[in-house]
């Protein structure tokens, strides 16, 4: 898949107001706002400075959302490596060409780890994982700088899948990190298709409402 | 606006990329048509976002930092190619800077050239001036010797000489064996106009040897001058002449 086919699936045209997405607006969710990170250069000021072409630019962006892009790919990949591998691949997107992200249609946080999963799951749908994702070695270097913030935000989102029923978590899950559609997700639990697809929605829509107070 | 019920399910599989076949055909034609239903389909990516914080802990290798960073540094395309128009205000500047040389040289090779000519028209008229110093300089001497010189065996008369160039009203009288006059009195010297009354032009005393010189006394502008005349007058001058005429001469 091309990179701008990848790209053109995640932002079609569309309502401009309504592409933020609310839980991220004006917040510090694990280095996703899309407004301002205390200490730094607003999302703005950063795009700004890799469309001119300034590698300090690209510097501050790999600071604030290497942690995101990195870690949703391991998730995905389950290898290190090939996390790596995403994680340079979707930066070097955007300096190649800063144009495919449109600022005034979401946030560079969110937007980011939606193109890191969906590159990690084509890498994971070219070449299934040899290792056990259980198997693969986390380094655990929390940053500094909003730190507070991002782990309540996480635990947030751990405490949300950890509340849902384990078929809808596992549905959710699957979808998510693993790429798979209803019907492999259906094949795999033996779950009717129906069911799949309502749990997956229901899923998100936990979620959605976690963030929305 | 609201989303179709029927699609909900499928605008969260799609959300996350999965969605496949006719159900995905099916729905991103119904997409194309509703704007409620891309509007949460919008929002369902931002729930999916959300998702990638369950991943959250993990973060990259210090290394991949710098192997971003140097592949950026080896694609500088984007710095080249559209570069920041205050990069060039460097070579604008030198430029401007270069350019204010040259006037600068050209006007200061202008100015040497200026200054050049007039210090040789200085040192022309230093010449000129040098001159007309010695001229007068001798005219007024005390110390001169003042001869005047007529036919033999002629005794000494009283005589004067009169230059004047009316176009700059410029006057130089030399008086030989002039008498000497008692105190209080002067001989005073009078430029005749062709028109007119006669106007003063200088109060003069002998010397010792009756010689006097008149230079430049205060004239008239371009006066035309029939004659010139001297007649004795108080020391101070005066406005009108006192008869009698003792020398007159006429113009040659």
């Amino acid at each position: 898949m091309g990179n701008a086919v990848m790209v053109s699936r995640f932002v079609p045209g569309g309502n401009p107001a309504g592409a933020a997405h609310p839980y991220f607006k004006g917040k510090e969710i694990n280095g996703l706002s899309g407004s301002e990170i205390k200490g730094g250069m607003a999302d703005a000021a950063v795009v700004s400075a890799i469309r001119s072409g300034d590698e300090n630019g690209m510097a501050a962006l790999y600071d604030r959302y290497s942690a995101v892009v990195y870690s949703v790919a391991l998730r995905v990949l389950g290898d290190t490596g090939a996390a790596e591998d995403v994680l340079q691949e979707v930066f070097m997107q955007l300096w190649r060409n800063p144009g495919l992200f449109d600022s005034s249609r979401g946030s560079l946080g969110p937007w980011l780890a939606v193109i890191a999963r969906h590159r990690a799951i084509d890498g994971l749908r070219k070449r299934r994982p040899e290792t056990d994702i259980a198997d693969v070695v986390v380094s655990v270097e929390t940053d500094m700088a909003g730190a507070a913030e991002r782990a309540r935000a996480m635990e947030k989102v751990r405490g949300t899948l950890g509340s849902m029923p384990s078929a809808q978590r596992q549905a959710l899950e699957m979808a998510y990190f693993e790429g798979l559609s209803h019907s492999e997700i259906s094949a795999k639990t033996g779950e009717p298709l129906g069911t799949i697809k309502t749990r997956i929605r229901a899923g998100l829509m936990a979620l959605r409402k976690a963030f929305a107070t | 606006m609201s989303v179709h019920e029927q699609f909900a399910d499928d605008l969260a599989l799609h959300a996350l990329g999965v969605l496949e076949g006719e159900e995905r055909v099916a729905l991103e034609k119904h997409l194309e048509s509703c704007a409620g239903c891309r509007r949460e389909l919008e929002q369902l990516r931002g729930d999916t976002a959300l998702m990638a914080l369950s991943a959250g802990g993990p973060t990259p290798p210090q290394r991949a930092r710098q192997r971003l960073l140097e592949s950026v540094a080896r694609e500088p395309r984007r710095a080249s190619a559209r570069r920041g128009w205050w990069t060039l205000v460097p070579w604008v500047a030198a430029a401007a800077l270069a350019a204010g040389l040259v006037a600068l040289w050209l006007r200061n090779s202008d100015l040497q050239q200026r200054i050049a000519g007039l210090e040789n028209e200085s040192a022309q008229q230093q010449a000129e001036l040098q001159r007309a110093r010695e001229v007068v300089s001798t005219l007024t001497a005390t110390d001169a010797l003042r001869v005047t010189v007529v036919a033999a065996k002629t005794p000494p008369q009283p005589q004067g000489k009169a230059i004047y160039v009316r176009d700059r009203s410029s006057l130089i009288f030399l008086a030989s064996n002039f008498e000497a006059l008692p105190a209080q009195k002067a001989y005073e010297l009078w430029l005749i106009p062709t028109s007119g009354a006669p106007i003063p032009a200088g109060v003069f005393k002998p010397d010792a040897h009756g010689s006097a010189t008149v230079i430049n006394p205060p004239l008239p502008a371009g006066v035309q001058a029939k004659a010139f005349a001297i007649t004795v007058e108080p020391e101070g001058g005066s406005a009108a002449p006192t008869m009698p005429i003792l020398m007159i001469g006429a113009g040659e």
